[in-house]
């Protein structure tokens, strides 16, 4: 599996993302964000975590006009996969492949600590090799983690199977971290290839870091 | 000519910042505050003379960019 991690000035997860794949066994290629095309071989595009373009305006907000996300629309609208964590979650709302926008945490404070989120739906590239309800353990750290949709839109979300994770506590209770609707993590999109989520995965590769439950979130793309 | 955009929260879209904002000036006894919010103010020069034409092109500006209209609303002032 080929995997291309976009870089845009200000993203500083490029390279903890690369080594998650790449020590998963899988090709990497950074992508800076002028570059106008992916490399043909991709099999999947990752939009790491970071403060692109320093969270100017709004977080994502100007990243979404750089050349390569022409490219990642028109590879997302032809069914490519896209995975975005954290920024790459907000830039995902901002240029329109996911639904809802992500707004300052409502206690107003950077969040950073490992956290348990549950898995909503796993019949989808993503989490397939995780199972229904299975409480996993990833670090979150975001100021605008605050997951909004409007009551029709989280109709839609639910009906299609589009919400992907909620934080919870260790028995599976929703919790509000941040404030998300419904505690949202992680949504995709109704044709389910393109995913975003807060939680950073890559950070949770070893038990001796905290936790191990971020690999088989990464592996599920391979399928 | 000068464009004067202002940005802030939909209406029934929490705001947390006017929130907090609220109790402190609550806390520092200023009664009657019903409620607080904030938004930003992105002030746009612009080259042409044409107020309707100025009007038009910020109006994409905010659709496209300054604002995103999931959760904000904007107003625009031509000066």
């Amino acid at each position: 599996m080929k995997v291309s991690v976009l870089r845009f000035p200000g993203t500083n997860c490029d390279f903890d993302t690369q080594y998650a794949f790449e020590k998963l066994g899988y090709d990497t290629e950074l992508i800076w964000h002028k570059e106008e095309r992916l490399p043909r071989d991709t099999d999947l595009v990752v939009i790491p975590g970071g403060f692109s373009y320093g969270d100017y305006l709004r977080s994502g907000s100007i990243a979404q006009f750089s050349p390569i996300m022409r490219a990642v629309v028109n590879y997302a609208n032809s069914g490519g996969k896209v995975l975005g964590i954290c920024n790459g979650f907000q830039i995902l709302t901002e240029v329109g492949l996911l639904p809802g926008a992500l707004k300052r945490n409502n206690n107003l404070h950077f969040i950073s600590k490992h956290q348990n989120i549950q898995v909503v739906n796993q019949d989808n590239a993503f989490l397939n090799r995780c199972d229904k309800s299975e409480i996993l353990n990833i670090p979150i750290a975001h100021a605008d983690g605050n997951y909004y949709i409007d009551d029709d839109g989280l109709k839609e979300l639910e009906s299609n199977d589009q919400v992907l994770l909620r934080y919870c506590d260790a028995n599976g209770n929703r919790i509000v971290v941040n404030g998300s609707v419904t505690s949202i993590a992680g949504v995709c999109n109704k044709e389910k290839n393109v995913f975003g989520l807060m939680p950073h995965p890559e950070r949770a590769l070893e038990d001796i870091l905290g936790s191990s439950d971020g690999i088989k979130m990464l592996q599920g793309f391979e399928q | 000519m000068k464009a004067i955009v202002n940005v802030y929260l939909k209406n029934g879209v929490l705001d947390p910042q006017g929130k907090a904002t609220h109790h402190a000036l609550e806390s520092m006894n200023f009664k009657g505050v019903n409620d607080v919010r904030i938004g930003k103010q992105i002030i746009v020069e612009l080259e042409t003379e044409d107020r309707d034409e100025a009007q038009k092109e910020v109006e994409e500006m905010c659709e496209v960019l300054l604002a995103n209209t999931v959760i904000e609303d904007y107003t625009i002032e031509i000066a």
